[in-house]
């Protein structure tokens, strides 16, 4: 498999995502969180936060539609049925809430080939409206040969 | 909270996902690849059923690491190789344990089982913000 590098280094449009509240509690019942910060607008306000607070990785949710933009591209040629996700890392600064908005621009930060399967690296960075970066992501994606 | 020194072991993190999880978490997420929704087209392309989302099996492992901090601000980062696949209605245990402590910051390292087999090996997690 001759694999297509041209992609590499390319930065994408970046994409702004407003984080609300019913998303914030969807996602967070959907991975089980019991801390009510997550959950209950009023307990978030107890605990000293301006509103509910984004569970960690939440972080998915908000870089999805930049994300999605990158694995998509043309230029970059992923063979999507032959696809694994092959690691993922997160950094993390300041903390999330509902009523935030969260810009997220990726870059293909890697892609090269080992024992014939194609290595996607893409690279993450989410900033809040204050400019603080909310979130550093690493998106290791496999792409198996077709036989 | 017990004391987050080296080698203390975190009590698991034991959740048995029910069917319905993959739909709700493709709701939350996003991500609504077929592979993780429909029985018949995951058996087409080799799996044994619909499988979960690997960033669901992330987020537990994040949530057991957010619940032993004592909250989500003291998360700093995680970094997660995807090993084995899981599926719902089968318990998944998250495994913990202190590799490093220098201050307030504390690096753990984590698995994500499912009956024995890695779904996520050698997770390394920071915290920060850890009282002593």
């Amino acid at each position: 498999m001759a694999l297509d590098t041209q992609a590499l280094g390319r930065a994408f449009e970046p994409h702004t995502y407003a984080v609300g509240r019913e998303q914030i509690r969807e996602y967070a019942l959907a991975v089980g969180e019991t801390n009510p910060i997550h959950i209950d607008s009023d307990a978030a306000r107890a605990a000293g936060h301006p509103d509910l607070v984004a569970p960690p990785m939440f972080a998915v949710v908000y870089c999805c539609a930049a994300i999605e933009q990158a694995l998509r591209d043309p230029a970059v040629g992923i063979d999507f049925a032959m696809l694994v996700h092959g690691g993922q890392e997160f950094e993390w600064g300041p903390l999330v809430f509902a009523g935030d908005e969260i810009t997220t621009q990726v870059t293909v930060a890697d892609i090269h080939e080992r024992v014939g399967m194609g290595f996607y690296a893409f690279a993450s960075r989410s900033h809040n409206q204050r400019g603080e970066q909310v979130c550093s992501g690493t998106w290791t994606q496999i792409v198996r040969p077709r036989t | 909270m017990s004391a987050l020194e080296p080698g203390t072991e975190l009590a698991p993190l034991c959740v048995t996902p029910e069917r319905e999880v993959t739909a709700r978490y493709a709701a939350a997420s996003g991500d609504f690849n077929p592979i993780h929704l429909d029985d018949e087209f995951a058996r087409s392309v080799g799996l044994p059923g619909r499988i979960l989302h690997g960033l669901y099996t992330m987020a537990l492992l994040a949530r057991a690491q957010t619940e032993a901090a004592g909250g989500p601000e003291h998360l700093r980062r995680i970094a997660v190789q995807f090993r084995g696949i899981a599926v719902p209605e089968q318990e998944i245990v998250i495994s913990s344990v202190v590799r490093e402590r220098d201050g307030n910051r504390v690096v753990i390292a984590a698995t994500a089982t499912q009956q024995g087999r890695a779904v996520i090996r050698a997770a390394i997690v920071e915290l920060d913000g850890i009282d002593a």
